[in-house]
């Protein structure tokens, strides 16, 4: 490590850390997830979607792919990045980070990087997964990568986020559990907003859910609630706040330091 | 030579409005061992954690091998290590997978010879495959020892090693302290046994209420500070010092069986000779006699009483 340059043993050194946290515990990290979106696939998508008619020329059960895998790399990403910084909180071994010779930046790389990635796996999993239920189609790979690395990315970093604000379990568990489930649910996982009542559509707009998951359909089946541009520019938006909100807590040592 | 830490004017104001440090002005020696003695709440976990960089400074500047621990934290950091008070690991973890992340968050490259040393040196190479919430208290402070040395640090800081450790492994500890000075590394302990200061130190600074009071050569301070004791087992018990002797500053002691004379190291003239050749113009004589010096713990405890 030079003086100046990046401290790349220690990203590398936290992203295995948490990489093998997650090969440690296989059942809670990947087959739990898995199994709760299957189940989705079969009750939504071949139980009751095989009554519902087609949405937009899609069938129902292919339809709900992007918002199920949304909706999982969501509370995946939140979850990973939220524990995995709240545990060291917990138990007292953050004293090793902040003894380190490490930039607050670093810590967020290697920490946001290895929830992300976990989520992206569990994501991709998934759509294999559901490759097996309904017939699937991807119209543009590329956008479809982008914005799955972008929602986990800035999922991880809101995760982060409320790793480091919470100080009990209930606080680590509450806005996943009261806002971010909630949002995600009524932000067109399981319909298109087009089929809500006008005044429920502008509320809907609100949600900042809605403009992800309309994006990642679009890079599906060429089907979008919101235009391509707005989806990719609010989630770059939610990005950089998540960023600034990380920054000054590490510029104020927010919870981390007395 | 140029101190490996000097601490300047460094107060610490929590939130809480409790002052924990207040103006403290600290230089410790290259390769030396010192340690920090203060009763419970002294600021001595304080002082540690801000050159640590656990805890943000008030006002004041550490230099760290001429490291400021703020803006050059990196450089300063590198060559410190730190093993807490409190014994926190992560359970899940195996020996070797632990302390070879603790080299990475370091920034040092992988080496595994190193840790392999490191783990033999500290008598866990056997359990280096077992994960830490399978080990005793005493093996998982040395695992945190481990991690602490793992990046090859100049510095140590080792807050209250031996707290809530057998005698043994107490022993072993300031085997491996020591050892550890013999190769170069400046050691920081905190304390509050005594004979542990007394037994492993060069230097000792003493902290109460957030300030030095004291830095000193431990040898030094046990001469300047140290009273010694002259105890002469009587042949026949006395009930009160006869008039001739009122000059010095007897005791009796054991019932009149023991006649105690305390005298200072430091003066030039102890007296002994002249209360030798009194007892025995007097009458007196004695069957034995020892000598005895006040330990560090008696030096302590009279300083940090004088300043309530």
């Amino acid at each position: 490590m030079s003086a100046i340059g990046m401290n790349w043993h220690a990203i590398r050194a936290i992203y295995r850390f948490e990489m093998a946290r997650t090969w440690r515990t296989p059942l809670q990290s990947i087959v739990s997830p898995v199994l709760s979106t299957s189940l989705y696939f079969v009750v939504f998508g071949a139980a009751i979607g095989s009554r519902m008619q087609a949405i937009d020329g899609v069938p129902y059960g292919a339809f709900i792919v992007p918002g199920l895998i949304m909706l999982s790399l969501l509370t995946q990403s939140i979850a990973n990045a939220s524990f995995a910084i709240y545990f060291p909180k917990f138990t007292g071994t953050i004293y090793e980070l902040l003894s380190a010779p490490v930039a607050w930046w670093e810590v967020v790389i290697a920490y946001v990087g290895a929830a992300a990635t976990k989520s992206i796996l569990l994501g991709l999993i998934i759509l294999a997964t559901a490759a097996l239920f309904v017939p699937l189609q991807i119209a543009h790979p590329f956008w479809m990568l982008l914005f799955l690395v972008l929602t986990a990315t800035t999922f991880s970093l809101f995760g982060f986020i409320i790793g480091i604000w919470a100080d009990g379990f209930e606080k680590l568990q509450v806005i996943p559990l009261l806002i971010v489930t909630p949002l995600a649910f009524l932000g067109g996982s399981f319909y298109s907003i087009e089929m809500l009542p006008p005044v429920w559509r502008t509320v809907t707009l609100f949600n900042p859910v809605v403009y992800l998951i309309s994006g990642f359909r679009w890079s599906f089946y060429n089907i979008a609630d919101v235009s391509l541009g707005v989806s990719l520019g609010m989630t770059l938006v939610f990005l950089t706040a998540c960023i600034a909100i990380v920054g000054w807590i590490f510029r104020t040592g927010y919870r981390l330091k007395n | 030579m140029q101190p490996i830490i000097s601490v300047s004017g460094l107060s610490k104001t929590y939130a809480s409005g409790f002052s924990a440090l207040k103006s403290v002005d600290l230089e410790i020696r290259r390769g030396e061992i010192f340690a920090l003695l203060g009763p419970n709440g002294a600021g001595k976990t304080t002082l540690i954690s801000i050159i640590c960089g656990l805890v943000t400074p008030s006002t004041g500047q550490v230099l760290a091998d001429g490291h400021e621990i703020v803006r050059d934290y990196r450089a300063a950091r590198a060559k410190i290590g730190l093993v807490p008070q409190e014994l926190t690991t992560d359970a899940f973890e195996t020996v070797w997978s632990t302390v070879t992340f603790s080299r990475g968050l370091f920034g040092k490259p992988k080496d595994p010879a190193l840790i392999e040393t490191l783990l033999k040196d500290l008598s866990l190479w056997d359990k280096r495959d077992s994960q830490i919430r399978m080990l005793s208290g005493g093996m998982k402070r040395r695992v945190m020892i481990a991690k602490a040395l793992s990046h090859e640090p100049r510095i140590l800081f080792l807050d209250e090693p031996t707290a809530g450790v057998d005698v043994e492994l107490r022993k072993d500890m300031w085997q491996l302290v020591r050892r550890l000075r013999e190769s170069g590394v400046t050691i920081i302990l905190t304390t509050h046994y005594i004979d542990e200061a007394e037994e492993m130190a060069d230097r000792i600074g003493v902290i109460s209420k957030g300030e030095i009071i004291l830095v000193e050569e431990k040898i030094e301070l046990m001469r300047k500070l140290g009273r010694k004791q002259l105890t002469l087992s009587l042949q026949a018990p006395m009930t009160e010092l006869p008039a001739s002797l009122s000059g010095y500053a007897l005791a009796l002691a054991k019932d009149g069986a023991e006649l105690v004379y305390t005298y200072d190291t430091k003066a030039e003239r102890t007296g002994i000779t002249a209360l030798l050749q009194d007892l025995a113009n007097a009458g007196i004589r004695f069957n034995d006699l020892r000598t005895s010096q006040s330990s560090l713990e008696d030096i302590f405890v009279s300083l940090v009483k004088d300043r309530r």
